[in-house]
């Protein structure tokens, strides 16, 4: 946490005056979202002047976040007056304006192990064109620091997440969108950046103040080339991986200061839409909260002529309310978040709210209310889900209480979660702090193909890992990779990065095995609680996993014969992304109490080495002649003034 | 003399085997005292297995080995215990003609002081005799062959053992008199692990010694033997550079090895000084300390060649012994090394002052390296400044053996000069002191 220290201050200053504003201003909407009973016997006069103020803040705000990159963007100035021009003409040209294009969603998922997974997605679509380095200056969804960024760096894609906890597959199935535990930035660059490393640096410096987090820390000792695992997801095939950087922080601790910064990004903030259930004392009392930023260049339509940007924010969310709920299983929005919706971002075309029902089709699991008519089919991570659809667009969806308290009561607690078909786990084997072994597990569930996964270890130079120790085996054998790309570290500089491509068999476990010798740092390289341990990113996974739509070989019911004999191409693999535990390593450490001791320990022995060997060296034998006595010399010297002989 | 020496050649390789095909291998292997960074045989292995996988070995930080020892491995992996052992047969047999050469040549110039009646009466006594001298260069080849250091060392399949028969070889080269051979094994062992360069010193004094051209700077035939010596060892270092350039088509090992041995970035505990000072050293005194402990180990081949010129074979043993003291990364098989030449020195134990508590010093060390390593390391119940304590020890006593030797060697000399019963000038019995 000590690393917030070097968010600027002027962004500090602006964001505590900003939060004062708004919260001036919205004092009268957050005290009814507070309380649904006032709500419900509000008028409807009171709602629309809601409305109206949760607008207007959300004017302000974009007109306020520009002046956070005053000192970047002097030229600006003139487009920043534009963009201040009085509010209504601003919401009332929304329409005029089909450039961009905002979108809000949430899908809740109830969990098998009784938790809820909450997930959130944001998008905005902006076709503008930062690529061809003419000046982009007029803003208006898009949030302005994150479009200044993007062209200054030459941002081809960007990704980054912050995530507290750590997903549990074998419980929770798989997530929408998979992140690491802690904080992990992958960034494309345009091939037009000649001193990719150097961008990097600067903008890893500038997310840490955007996030207030500390990306600062990231440098070359923890950010990797990978030449397989990440490609972009946007359009362009540029794939040479020299602008492509890696980096995680597996100890990066995600807090409300990381929210903050991420809510302003949206439109409306957080005054309006899906946005305003996101309350940081209920998001953080969670078992699992991730939080991420997509930026990507897509097609504008079909034939691809136009690009546009597409920045998607990701908030996930499990909330374990089985616990909290004294063993009742109910959940309900304001159970969740401790708010209700009352209205959609008026600044969004389209905000909705999914709820997977797929393992309720008859209601005899659940009930939820209000009920909707509303469904929708999806495949998702190859899986026909079923979705109940709220579109708050929609005047009627809010019903006659004028807000929307979603609720679920289990009947019953029977059923299985489809078990996800890839599943790895990671552990650090053998005792002592000399060496040690990684050990990676991955499980293919699949129970009759086997498919290729793509693991990415990215390792810190502090453990040595030995590549001729790499085993890899499933059911007993050797597994020999097909492809191993292999970049070993240098102390203080860059970590090991070993990426593989393995077959994993059907129905198997695949172990990969590599040893690493423990390295003794220097006293000043050690966290300040080295005992601590030492944290290692998550191993990726990448892979096309068969779908479980696919596998479902006498699907007879639905489809007619002729259709059903091949396999439908698109449905059949789908890709996965997941993150192993990050692992804890301790380090043998010096004793950090006595560097002057051992300098000056050491010294002395160097100096008996010396001293000995100089004294050998200058100097001759000689015979040992008896000092006289003292009073026998002053005697002599007495003697010698009389003029006598001296005493022998 | 053959027949106990290969006697002791079959007990050494017995033993040797034996280890070898015992679970004590992969212990050995991974102590700490026996291999360091720059000569573990894992690592010479990971450097076999990047390269295998394209990967140049020197792109990281595993690999310290110089090309040559890949080009050797490339085709000996699978003998690797072969060769090793091997390596320490040659070292052996190399320190025992060597001895039995220099051996013979302190027996003529001891009859060339005794027939000129150079030496005082009554240091007759001093005179070795060759009955003495008969055994001692068997002794040398079996302190080295059955010396526990020597036979962990090659047990763990360290490089160290042949970095040792390359500076024997060019011991034995020496003495008998080949200086073309002596300056290439010298620059080999050079490019090995930069320390042996001041061995140049004694080989050049000796060789100087042995075709009666005095060391004085006014005479033309010193500068131009000078000038020959020089110019074969650098003309086979440079060859065997270039040859190492063209192996692997890149300047990547220089840094990678002689920049790993002169910065000391692994801080690895081992025997040595190097890795708990600069570990916890500031940071910006590192590169003054860097430097003052790196030319610590140079300087002294000054000052010792100017007292040792007479005597250049112990001159070789001094400079053996202060580059395994004060290397950047010492193990037992550097230590070994300039044991093996202690039975070359038996005239010497009458002055010797305190070699009972340096061995015995010495022996309780080795004996704790392994038991405070376990408490730090294993049980957690120590912490690094008690393995720290013990090297500091153990170097201290290395230290005090090295001097000692020295003082008795010049005390020796002194009292071949001067008579062995020195009398005051009153002629009461006299003490030698050093003034």
């Amino acid at each position: 946490m000590a690393a917030r220290r070097n968010i600027p201050v002027g962004l500090l200053f602006i964001l505590c005056s900003l939060t004062f504003l708004i919260a001036t201003n919205t004092h009268e909407t957050t005290s009814t979202s507070e309380h649904p009973d006032k709500a419900v016997n509000l008028p409807e006069k009171s709602t629309e002047t809601g409305g109206q103020t949760t607008e207007q803040p959300a004017v302000e705000e974009r007109q306020w976040e520009p002046t956070e990159f005053q000192e970047e963007t002097v030229n600006d100035a003139a487009a920043e007056k534009q963009d201040a021009t009085p509010p209504e003409t601003t919401t009332t040209s929304a329409g005029a304006h089909p450039k961009d294009d905002f979108q809000e969603e949430l899908v809740i998922r109830p969990l098998q192990s009784g938790d809820v997974y909450a997930s959130f997605q944001f998008r905005t679509l902006w076709e503008t064109d930062f690529m061809k380095g003419n000046k982009v200056s007029h803003y208006r969804l898009f949030p302005k620091s994150l479009g200044q960024v993007i062209s200054k760096f030459s941002v081809r894609e960007l990704h980054i997440s912050f995530t507290q906890g750590y997903w549990r597959t074998m419980q929770w199935g798989q997530p929408f969108m998979p992140s690491p535990p802690g904080a992990e930035l992958w960034v494309w660059f345009q091939d037009s950046v000649t001193d990719v490393d150097g961008t990097w640096k600067e903008l890893t410096n500038v997310l840490s103040g955007i996030f207030c987090a500390s990306l600062n820390f990231i440098d070359s000792t923890n950010t990797v080339q990978p030449s397989a695992s990440f490609k972009p997801l946007g359009i362009g095939n540029v794939t040479d991986h020299r602008f492509l950087r890696y980096a995680t922080l597996p100890r990066e601790i995600v807090c409300t200061e990381n929210l903050t910064p991420w809510k302003k990004l949206l439109p409306c903030g957080s005054k309006a839409g899906l946005a305003v259930l996101m309350k940081s004392e209920k998001l953080f009392h969670s078992s699992f909260h991730s939080q991420a930023v997509h930026i990507r260049p897509v097609c504008q339509d079909s034939e691809c002529t136009t690009t546009s940007w597409e920045l998607r924010q990701t908030l996930n969310v499990v909330f374990d309310l089985h616990t909290s709920g004294q063993g009742k299983r109910e959940w309900s929005l304001f159970k969740m978040f401790s708010r209700t919706l009352t209205e959609a971002c008026p600044l969004a075309s389209s905000s909705k709210i999914y709820i997977d029902i797929t393992d309720n089709p008859q209601g005899e699991q659940f009930e939820l209310t209000p009920a909707t008519h509303l469904l929708s089919q999806a495949v998702v991570l190859g899986d026909r889900r079923t979705f109940s659809v709220y579109d708050l667009t929609e005047a009627n969806t809010f019903g006659s209480m004028r807000s929307l308290n979603l609720l679920i009561r289990w009947k019953s607690s029977e059923g299985d979660m489809l078990r996800p078909l890839l599943h790895a786990e990671r552990y650090v084997a053998g005792y002592g702090l000399q060496t040690g072994e990684i050990h990676t597990l991955m499980y293919n569930y699949h129970p009759f193909r086997s498919f290729p996964i793509l693991l990415l270890d990215s390792v810190p130079w502090y453990l040595r890992l030995y590549i001729h120790t790499l085993t890899v085996t499933s059911k007993g054998k050797d597994n020999k990779p097909s492809y191993i790309h292999y970049q070993p570290s240098k102390d203080r500089v860059r970590p090991h990065l070993l990426e593989m491509l393995v077959q994993l068999p059907p129905n198997s476990v695949t172990e990969v095995t590599v040893q690493f010798e423990r390295a003794l740092l220097k006293w000043t390289e050690y966290t300040p609680d080295p005992n601590h341990g030492f944290y290692v990113g998550s191993s990726v996974i990448s892979a096309l996993v068969p779908s479980m739509v696919a596998m479902d070989t006498n699907n007879t019911k639905e489809r007619p014969l002729f259709s059903s004999f091949f396999p439908c191409k698109e449905e059949s693999s789908y890709f996965v992304r997941i993150y192993t535990e990050p692992l804890l390593v301790n380090l043998p450490t010096p004793d950090f109490s006595m560097p002057y001791n051992v300098i000056c320990l050491t010294c002395t022995v160097v100096a008996v080495g010396y001293g000995s060997l100089y004294n050998l060296l200058t100097r001759s034998f000689q015979i040992e002649e008896p000092n006289p006595r003292l009073a026998k010399r002053i005697a002599n010297v007495i003697r010698r003034l009389r003029g006598v002989p001296p005493l022998a | 003399m053959a027949a106990p020496l290969t006697v002791v050649l079959i007990v050494a390789v017995t033993v040797r085997a034996c280890l070898f095909r015992s679970s004590l291998a992969d212990l050995i292997a991974e102590r700490v005292e026996v291999v360091s960074p720059l000569n573990a045989w894992k690592r010479v292995v990971e450097g076999l297995a990047l390269l295998d996988l394209g990967v140049s070995p020197y792109s990281g930080d595993v690999f310290h080995e110089t090309p040559l020892i890949i080009y050797l491995f490339h085709f000996l992996v699978d003998y690797a215990e072969i060769t090793f052992m091997l390596a320490d047969v040659i070292t052996a047999v190399a320190l025992y003609y060597a001895v039995q050469d220099y051996n013979t040549q302190v027996l003529r110039q001891q009859k060339f002081a005794l027939e000129a009646e150079r030496l005082p009466l009554d240091s007759l006594e001093l005179i070795r005799s060759p009955r003495q001298m008969y055994y001692i260069p068997l002794k040398v080849a079996m302190v080295y062959l059955l010396n526990p250091f020597t036979v962990l060392s090659c047990v763990a399949k360290s490089t160290c053992g042949l970095n040792n028969a390359i500076v024997a070889l060019f011991i034995l080269s020496t003495i008998k008199k080949n200086a073309l051979l002596s300056a290439i094994f010298l620059a080999l062992s050079t490019y090995q692990s930069i320390y042996p360069v001041t061995l140049c010193a004694p080989a050049v004094l000796y060789l100087l010694q042995r075709q009666y051209i005095p060391v004085n700077v006014r005479w033309a035939s010193f500068w131009w033997f000078l000038l020959q010596y020089a110019f074969m060892y650098l003309g086979s270092l440079f060859v065997i550079i270039c040859l190492s350039f063209f192996l692997l088509g890149s300047w990547d090992y220089l840094p990678s090895v002689y920049g790993f041995i002169l910065s000391v970035p692994d801080l690895t505990p081992n025997i040595g000084l190097f890795w708990y000072f600069f570990a916890e050293m500031f940071e910006h005194f590192r590169l003054f300390f860097l430097c003052v402990f790196q030319i610590n180990v140079f300087f002294y081949t000054i000052p010792l060649s100017i007292k040792l010129k007479e005597h250049p074979v112990f001159l070789i043993f001094m400079q053996l012994a202060v580059i395994s003291i004060f290397k950047s990364y010492p193990t037992v098989g550097d230590i070994a090394l300039y044991m093996s030449f202690l039975p070359v020195w038996s005239h010497l134990h009458r002055f010797l002052r305190n070699i009972f508590l340096v061995s015995c010093v010495l022996l309780a060390c080795s004996a704790l390296f392994p038991v405070l390593w376990h408490l730090w390391i294993y049980s957690g119940s120590a912490n690094s400044n008690f393995y720290y304590a013990i090297t500091l020890l153990f170097n201290v006593a290395q230290i005090l053996l090295v001097s000692d030797y020295f003082y008795a060697f010049l005390r020796r000399e002194h009292h071949l000069t001067y008579g062995l019963y020195l009398k005051r000038k009153d002629g009461s019995e006299a003490t030698l002191v050093l003034k």
